[in-house]
């Protein structure tokens, strides 16, 4: 008894001791879009084997990181819904881009290989409204004269959760067909009248893939990741694209950064003849003056070096990186914008 | 004779529903243990024990999650355990049939069969929105409330078990209850107790629910108690619903490290119960 | 010091202070172990209340037709419970219906038919699977049942039995391979080994004496089962059915990953839909915005209410059964 006691009250104190050691270096937490997480999650493993410093990211959905940031839980939020810029003067919060993609459909159809489908906005909205139910519809025979489309009930997978990518998709497929605009509309989240939900980019990836006949629609870091079937889509000036970083470049290549109150732009369905319909900034949420200044100081010194060193995996990914003189304009608007006490949090590095 | 004969049928055929319905209960537990195994063993590597959860697409392994999940099963064990002990001591000593345990013992199995993320949601609301941040201690303590019903039930039942001649003589000698129950009682009961620690353990070690509000989910190491914490459960939710085959491949061998644990310890709690008749069948 | 049998009265007569510490100890002990038992009441109470606090804006804003709606939009800050509460009933009474008989038919092989032998091991492995944790059936429910059910049963159901004038609506629609059928097959074989246990516990609690006094009248083993041991097991066995009918309604994890996430109503057993607990566990992290937390705090105070109705119902039965001396 006496023997049992002593190893016990050892075993407690051992346990106490290594459950109250603290983590090295400061991580950085942030929550958010799955829409930029690949090249975040590189990102964040590159920068800890540099500094140590750790970036704990929750890819749970934009709107969950508009939540978390507004609750202040996280030190910065992601979303690739900008945030219109009365909500941002509301709740302190200021929003600038981080990265630029593009959102693709893929699809789950027996024999169709990536890039052989071509689709175009008002079918896809068809599909999604539910008009359209089987793959081998004329209107999509129509636009695939050479493919062999199957007997398929098509299972359209769409986002449950509150999403950036949902807003862009929907906005999208709004300004390509009016019927959608009206019965369904744009949002991070809508009331999709058919289709099964899946929450984030994962899943939406993983559902498509798992359930025969499926459409979906997926950052493209996604489909190439997973090497998904991607479709082709017919862009403003009428000419089908693919997608790809050339594609995301030239319909970002005509967007006015300089003009945009708080960042607050859309860049879906941009002319130019090479310009991908579906294309999108992923946002980064902070708060004007922050409580604690040193996390953020360290959140803004790893996006500083995202900029710069992490360029190159982004275009691995297939992600844009930001413009030079975008980035320029950001980093101005880091110094005169966030604050502690007067003097900005950003150590300048 | 033909109503022999018909009864005669009527009898084997639902004897032979009831051989196929074992059958098919027996088949489901063989397909999802054969698809854990054959899944989650391609899972399994040297790794799997020694690195972090990866990002998608890199190699890693386990590790911040086993830590996190023995981390906060641990503490919500001691936590709830004695809280379930001492609680079963009250309705077997004391409260026996008065209203009070009549209550106390109704509410605790009603509680036994809750749905645990509602157990998540209260904490959410008592732990996580006053702190402002998930953490691991908001887990431990939504797994220690998980934790007391099945203690609280087998203590009780345990102790009601030691024989009553055991009870009275320590009375006959002038012991209080409480030094009955710390010198007689307890000692006699250990093996029923543990098995109770034992199946409570089994339980919250495999919940995922109470845990996705409350003590969210890590990449990194962390053995910040007052921080999100990684776990086990968590971790296979959000990997399993990824398309990435590497995270795919750790969920599944995180399924199976969770199972295995699980029927290990619902095995050796039998096991233990098993001793213990026997202990009580040879008269000691 | 002198006979044994008064040693601690003389003790205790002879040494106040000993008397009188083991009198506190006694009062600290006693105190400890009923706070610990008044915590567990507490802790249902907290937990009701904390629930009722969350929901409140939710509830007082939609009043009554939080429950008679279906529309979920966080966007326009609309929310219903009613495609919710359809799914988790639903999806239970699906889990029910295939579990129950299934159940019952183990619970009969292993006290009536099974070899004496195989009794043992064969109910450790039907405990075992009770033992598997919810979150393993849903990836296998996902990752095997769902691609067999959609390339092979649903099919087969939308083919023949879809055409059919009433039941034909159940099978209507695409075969997704996810849906409320497929959660409900998870669900059955989720509590099924529970069912089978407890039913099994409540038939050995016959006197076997009445089943052989059924034997000694010619009667066989299914007549005995049907007519003496059922009747008499009947309360028993509604409690059973009725705790795991509380246990299905609540189940998150297994229902998650094959329910598909579509707050609607559908005719059809193959379209997907949603429970309380699984729009809970997808949606609560992310929900912006004061009402539509309080909405889905609103939609488990429902679970809440309705699984402690069911369950309470289940035990006050089986209570009933132990108070007539046969112990559950």
């Amino acid at each position: 008894m006496q023997m049992n006691q002593t190893i016990f009250a050892r075993l407690a104190v051992m346990a106490v001791a290594a459950m109250s050691c603290a983590a090295a270096a400061t991580d950085i937490s942030g929550a958010g879009a799955t829409f930029p997480y690949p090249i975040y999650a590189k990102w964040a493993d590159a920068y800890k084997k540099l500094t140590g410093v750790g970036l704990n990211y929750q890819s749970i959905g934009s709107g969950g990181g508009i939540k978390q940031i507004k609750a202040k839980t996280v030190t910065f939020g992601a979303s690739d819904m900008p945030l219109k810029p009365d909500d941002l003067k509301a709740a302190g919060l200021l929003q600038f881009p981080m990265i630029i993609g593009g959102v693709v459909p893929v699809v789950n159809i027996q024999g169709i290989q990536g890039g052989q489908l071509h689709l175009d906005g008002a079918t896809v909205a068809s599909i999604y409204m539910g008009d359209i139910t089987q793959w081998n519809d004329p209107k999509i025979k129509s636009l695939n004269p050479k493919l062999a489309l199957p007997n398929t009930a098509i299972a359209p997978v769409y986002r449950s959760d509150g999403s950036g990518t949902n807003f862009l998709f929907s906005d999208y497929l709004s300004k390509a067909s009016p019927k959608f605009l009206s019965s369904i509309g744009a949002n991070a989240s809508v009331q999709w009248p058919t289709g099964i939900g899946a929450k984030g980019n994962e899943g939406v990836a993983n559902m498509t893939t798992q359930t025969d006949g499926a459409i979906g629609y997926v950052e493209y870091a996604y489909a190439k990741q997973n090497k998904m079937a991607y479709t082709l889509l017919t862009n403003k000036a009428g000419m089908a694209v693919a997608p790809n970083a050339e594609a995301f470049q030239a319909a970002a290549a005509n967007a006015d950064w300089v003009h945009a109150d708080s960042y607050y732009l859309i860049l879906t369905d941009q002319a130019g003849a090479k310009s991908w319909p579906i294309t999108g900034a992923s946002f980064i949420l902070l708060y004007k003056q922050p409580e604690d200044p040193a996390p953020v100081n360290e959140a803004l010194k790893f996006f500083s070096w995202a900029y710069q060193d992490g360029a190159s995996m982004a275009a691995e990914l297939d992600y844009v990186p930001l413009p030079a003189p975008l980035i320029a304009q950001v980093k101005k608007t880091w110094v005169s914008e966030i604050t502690s006490g007067g003097r900005p949090v950003w150590s300048g590095k | 004779m033909n109503r022999r004969a018909l009864r005669k049928v009527k009898n084997w055929s639902f004897l032979a529903l009831s051989l196929i319905a074992t059958t098919l209960g027996l088949a489901c537990l063989a397909a999802i243990l054969w698809t854990l195994l054959s899944h989650g063993l391609a899972g399994v590597s040297s790794q799997l024990f020694t690195q972090m959860t990866p990002p998608p697409g890199g190699q890693g392994g386990l590790l911040n999650a086993l830590y996190g999940s023995a981390v906060m099963t641990l503490l919500g064990i001691l936590i709830g355990s004695p809280i379930g002990v001492l609680a079963g001591t009250y309705l077997s000593e004391y409260g026996r049939d008065s209203r009070l345990s009549i209550v106390i013992r109704f509410i605790n199995d009603v509680l036994l069969s809750a749905p645990s993320i509602i157990i998540g949601l209260f904490v959410y609301e008592i732990v996580v929105v006053h702190m402002g941040h998930f953490s691991a201690i908001a887990g431990a303590l939504a797994l220690s409330i998980l934790a007391i019903p099945v203690t609280l039930r087998t203590t009780e039942d345990m102790l009601n078990l030691v024989p009553v001649g055991m009870k009275d003589s320590s009375a006959a000698l002038g012991a209080y209850p409480w030094r009955t129950t710390l010198s007689v009682l307890y000692p006699a009961a250990r093996s029923g107790i543990v098995t109770g620690l034992l199946l409570a353990v089994a339980r919250i070690s495999g919940e995922t629910a109470p845990l996705l509000f409350t003590a969210l989910n890590n990449q990194f190491w962390s053995t910040q108690l007052n921080a999100p914490m990684a776990n086990l459960p968590v971790v296979i939710f959000q990997f399993a619903l990824s398309p990435y085959k590497n995270w795919q491949d750790l969920a599944w061998a995180g399924a199976l490290i969770i199972t295995v644990t699980i029927l290990v310890l619902s095995i050796s709690a039998r096991v233990l119960l098993a001793l213990l008749q026997v202990e009580r069948g040879s008269g000691r | 010091m002198e006979n044994s049998g008064s040693e601690t009265d003389t003790v205790a007569i002879i040494d106040p202070r000993h008397a009188a510490k083991q009198l506190i100890y006694e009062k600290i002990f006693r105190a400890a172990t009923l706070s610990a038992a008044i915590l567990v009441l507490l802790i249902l109470g907290g937990v009701a209340l904390s629930l009722l606090r969350g929901a409140w804006p939710a509830v007082s804003h939609f009043g009554f037709s939080f429950v008679s709606r279906e529309i979920w939009n966080p966007v326009t800050d609309e929310f219903g419970a009613l495609a919710a509460i359809y799914g988790t009933v639903v999806t239970s009474v699906i889990a029910m219906l295939l579990a129950v008989p299934t159940g019952f038919g183990i619970a009969l092989f292993l006290t009536e038919l099974c070899p004496p032998l195989l009794k043992r091991p064969i109910g450790v492995a039907v405990e075992l699977l009770a033992a598997v944790p919810s979150i393993i059936f849903g990836i296998w429910g996902l990752f095997v049942l769902a691609p067999v059910l959609q390339r092979h049963v649903q099919p087969w159901l939308i083919g023949h039995l879809g055409h059919l004038p009433l039941l034909g609506s159940l099978f209507k629609g695409p075969p997704f391979g996810i849906g409320v059928l497929t959660a409900g097959v998870v669900l059955a074989i989720m509590v099924l080994p529970f069912i089978a246990a407890t039913m099994r516990d409540v038939f050995d609690t016959v006197p076997p004496m009445l089943k052989e006094s059924g034997y000694g009248l010619g009667a066989t083993t299914w007549e005995v089962m049907w007519n003496v041991v059922v009747p008499r097991s009947r309360v028993g066995m509604v409690g059973c059915i009725m705790l795991g009918l509380g246990r299905a309604l609540g189940e998150t994890m297994a229902v998650t990953f094959v329910i598909g996430n579509a707050h609607r109503i559908s005719s059809s057993l193959l379209a997907p839909g949603t429970t309380i607990s699984s729009a809970i566990a997808n949606e609560f992290t992310e929900a912006v915005g004061d009402l539509y937390t309080s909405s889905l705090i609103a939609l488990g105070l429902l679970l809440f209410l309705i699984t402690f109705t069911v369950i309470a119902a289940a035990q006050a039965m089986l209570r009933r059964l132990e108070r007539r001396g046969i112990a559950v």
